[in-house]
């Protein structure tokens, strides 16, 4: 069932244009000894789903957002946004993913989030990260728990987050690295001289935290240099919008392209908690989202054929409110939507029961309803792309009740 | 005896055991660093003989009383940092909110971004050159405890005021005035969104802080209704005029004056500011706010893991206080916990403490442009000044702080300060071996073990110094004729800043 509905989309992909992306061409033959690749990629700040997959066939979509909702897809005018299936449409700073979506390369999983009511921030991407809505007190990430469930694999870069420090996902016992800047991640001297110091003053004494995390750090730094990855130009003209977002996407490329080793990565993105003056096809969400789609897109077409291994899922702590605020903004809300990129990926598809916008249909009068709980989703990407084993008890206290999304082949 | 005149009794005696230390033995050395490692952001060179010559309980009474302590130089450091003089109006005239078209065109100098730049350079000039240094480690503390994110909206502009009239007066004063003052300044306002809250339309944001975080602590007892309860309460608590004004404001019209019951207590319907000032009444003297500021405390100047005794003990003083600061560090720096022999070097220190402590350590000044420059540090170290997004503030744990990239970080700042590369910082480590035969090589890094490290290293380390100090590789030749050999200290003083020992405090 799976196989030929595959197939079907691998058919069709070939089929597709010229703009096909030829990871999905080979896809068919994909070797199952490679390691598989999870990009993870948070929206912190809690992203406007409504904006960023809008759905423009709701008939209050239009009514309760007058100053912020996209105007309906009308075809040949790239001005607006790009249609999905009549419904829903991307957002039209998204229009890069468009040939990925055309492609069955990009799936949408609407009305996705937690079953926490939390509108804090801090909270709930704490509870996003930690896998377990409303438990504070988990130790370790679930991208961490992720890594620890997988085989056993020898290699430096299995998890890595570009970011300052690790992030709450990754944190526990998977042995992930933070390195913001794989061009940096090295001693800046003039001679080799103090790095070697620096090295072997972590390579003895005490096995704690610091000696352990130095011992990781300089075998990482060699390995680093050993593979090369800092080098590696963006490959098929792939173009990285400029600014953090890009450069850690172009980096993950790197680290990919260069088989380090990696299973799972993790990248940030800033600025989504838009409460003034969001915009609608052009503005302030529409230069975050503009970034999103390039990033992304660049992304994919750097890795080229390696895509057939790799799915960038995105996330974000909630969504925002259905109606517009008197500042032509939208408030902290509860559903929003999640995209999931990559090789294997059943895309060219809304994922998710969708809840209506009417008053009536909203999560306390004025939330977006989540009818698709978050874990489900990260659960079946753990555990029909990575492989993860048991993917549900990735998320202590969760009793996986509904059925698979059916998000990959 | 009750567990108060054990502590009392046990204060005495310390002190007694330090204030009587002669002949000054290393014993004493090594008990004045750590109290200098925990109580100050890292010795200057020449402060433990001075707290020798003082008496430890003496020079801690000094960093008790900061306003007793004279900050002249620290002071012209900062007087280039003019938005720091500045008050909340006059920095929202002085640097409004960039249109999006103007941007380009606005003056660099007149960004609102300069108001935190400032700020954070500041931050790190007193860290550095401070001479209330108990004072200003408490600023930190605080702060982080009561964090605020400057980048969030109108913060920037409040968060200047906010280190000035509610964090530094009250540092080393009473838990409640922190409280009460931070409840009630537009920063933490604005920040946990207290100031659009309105009665049937709540925000509980800075409700559940207040409970969770500020004094309660998330295990202490209260519940969701309470949550809601107190967000009623706080209604009303708002900003006048934010973009021009940016003062507190008490705004009746959307005040919940119905009844609520907060932690078993019942506030009557009808009364207006009073429901919140109830509140901060009930949280500060609430038991659970006493033990989770008492384990804060504990966990900043002695372990990662608290000793649960000395806990209960701080709390008790706490209770008794009514949250005397002073009194509960003087009982933390008496206990037997904090002279431990296995709570010296257990704290994996924060960048801020890092970046500061190593220019300390090297006798470094620092001017305005250096105060951006360490600030930048720090944040390339992951610790980014008055940026901690979440309410929980910078975190106090090592486990926080070591990651791959900022290890990394930090031995190239150490790399970068000892061969005098960071601009605005004043200081070469030439001088720390004034004096010593340079090309004597065992004599040149007991000199710098000494001055960086107060003689605190472990063999491997002293090893590794070792082998790079005769390694012809560092060995410098120099080519002119003034002179033989030199060691390469700069090279060596970088070592030690990027040791696992300078980590520590």
């Amino acid at each position: 069932m799976h196989r030929r509905l595959f197939l079907k989309s691998g058919a069709c992909a070939l089929v597709g244009s010229v703009g096909t992306p030829r990871f999905l061409v080979r896809t068919a033959g994909a070797a199952t000894a490679r390691r598989k690749v999870l990009v993870a990629v948070f929206q912190r700040g809690a992203v406007d789903g409504l904006s960023m997959v809008a759905p423009h066939g709701d008939p209050e979509y239009a009514a309760v957002r007058p100053g912020i909702a996209l105007k309906p897809p009308r075809r040949g005018d790239s001005d607006l946004a790009v249609d999905l299936d009549g419904f829903f449409a991307l957002h039209p700073a998204l229009e890069p993913l468009g040939h990925l979506w055309s492609a069955r390369a990009l799936a949408v999983v609407h009305a996705c989030g937690s079953p926490d009511v939390t509108r804090s921030h801090f909270d709930a991407q704490d509870y996003m990260e930690s896998g377990t809505p409303g438990v504070k007190s988990t130790p370790d990430g679930w991208l961490s728990r992720a890594v620890e469930t997988l085989p056993a694999r020898r290699s430096t870069f299995r998890a890595i987050a570009v970011t300052r420090t690790l992030p709450r996902s990754l944190q526990g016992g998977g042995g992930a690295l933070a390195i913001q800047s794989i061009d940096r991640f090295d001693v800046r001297a003039a001679s080799p001289a103090p790095a070697s110091g620096f090295e072997s003053l972590y390579a003895q004494g005490a096995r704690d935290l610091l000696h352990g995390t130095g011992r990781e750090t300089f075998e990482a730094v060699r390995a680093l240099k050993q593979s090369g990855a800092g080098r590696l130009a963006p490959a098929n003209g792939a173009d990285y919008p400029r600014g953090r977002f890009g450069d850690s996407l172009r980096q993950v490329a790197q680290l990919i392209r260069a088989d380090v080793g990696l299973e799972i990565a993790f990248v940030e993105s800033e600025g989504w908690d838009t409460h003034v003056g969001q915009g609608a096809e052009q503005g302030q969400l529409a230069s975050r989202l503009r970034e999103l789609g390039g990033g992304l897109a660049a992304f994919a077409r750097d890795l080229g054929d390696r895509m057939s291994d790799v799915a960038v899922l995105t996330m974000s702590e909630f969504g925002r409110t259905v109606a517009e605020n008197g500042n032509r903004g939208t408030d902290h809300g509860h559903a929003t939507a999640m995209l999931v990129l990559g090789g294997g990926v059943r895309g060219g598809k809304v994922y998710g029961r969708w809840p209506g916008l009417a008053r009536e249909q909203r999560f306390e009068s004025r939330d977006l309803a989540v009818t698709t709980d978050f874990r489900a989703l990260f659960a079946e990407v753990a555990g029909r792309h990575l492989g993860v084993a048991q993917p549900a008890s990735l998320f202590p206290g969760w009793r996986d009740t509904a059925p698979a999304l059916g998000l990959f082949v | 005896m009750t567990a108060r005149s054990r502590a009392a009794a046990l204060a005495i005696a310390v002190s007694a055991v330090i204030a009587a230390g002669i002949p000054a033995s290393a014993q004493d050395d090594r008990a004045i660093v750590h109290l200098l490692a925990r109580t100050t952001f890292g010795p200057r060179p020449g402060d433990v003989a001075r707290v020798r010559e003082l008496g430890a309980a003496a020079w801690l009474e000094t960093q008790l009383h900061p306003e007793r302590l004279d900050d002249t130089a620290c002071d012209t450091a900062l007087v280039p940092l003019a938005t720091l003089r500045m008050s909340i109006p006059e920095l929202l005239r002085e640097y409004p909110r960039p249109d999006q078209r103007g941007r380009e065109q606005m003056q660099r100098e007149k960004r609102p971004e300069r108001i935190v730049a400032e700020l954070q350079a500041a931050r790190m000039i007193r860290a550095v050159t401070s001479q209330r240094q108990l004072h200003e480690v408490m600023v930190d503390f605080w702060f982080n405890h009561f964090n605020v994110f400057a980048p969030k909206g109108a913060v920037r502009w409040y968060v200047t005021d906010y280190e000035r009239t509610v964090v530094r007066p009250h540092a080393l004063g009473r838990f409640p005035d922190l409280v009460r003052a931070s409840a009630r300044h537009p920063a933490m306002l604005f920040y946990l969104d207290n100031w659009i809250s309105r009665a049937g339309r709540l925000n509980e944001n800075y409700a559940r802080e207040l409970l969770e975080l500020h004094t309660l602590g998330v295990d202490g007892g209260y519940t969701q209704t309470d949550v809601t309860e107190v967000a009623r309460a706080f209604t009303g608590w708002g900003i006048e005029r934010p973009q021009q004004d940016g003062w507190f404001v008490f705004r009746p019209r959307v005040h919940d004056y119905g009844e609520k019951i907060v932690l078993g207590h019942r506030l009557a319907a009808g009364r207006g500011q009073d429901d919140g000032e109830r509140v901060l009444d009930l949280v500060t003297r609430h038991p659970a706010t006493a033990r989770f500021i008492a384990t804060k405390l504990v966990r900043r100047f002695v372990s990662d893991t608290p000793p649960p005794a000395l806990v209960a003990q701080i709390a008790e003083v706490f209770r008794r206080t009514d949250g005397d600061v002073k009194a509960m560090l003087r009982a933390i720096f008496a206990s037997g916990e904090f002279t431990a022999a296995d709570a010296e070097r257990a704290k994996i220190k924060k960048p801020l403490e890092f970046v500061a402590s190593a220019v300390r350590a090297i006798g470094g000044g620092v001017d305005a442009r250096g105060g951006v420059q360490l600030a930048r540090a720090a944040a390339e170290i992951g610790e980014p000044l008055y940026g901690a997004q979440p309410p929980t503030g910078w975190p106090d744990r090592a486990g926080a702080w070591v990651s791959a990239g900022t290890l990394l970080a930090r031995m190239n700042f150490g790399l970068a300060l000892a061969e005098g590369r960071v601009p605005g910082v004043r200081a070469t480590v030439a001088g720390l071996v004034a004096g010593v035969d340079a090309a004597d090589a065992a004599a040149v890094r007991d000199r710098l073990v000494g001055a960086l490290l107060n003689g605190h290293v472990s063999a491997a380390t002293r090893a590794v110094l070792d082998a790079h100090l005769t390694d012809p590789a560092i060995t410098r030749l120099t080519a002119d004729d003034r002179g033989p050999v030199r060691t390469d200290i700069e090279k060596v003083a970088a070592l030690v800043l990027g040791s696992p020992e300078f980590q520590r405090r």
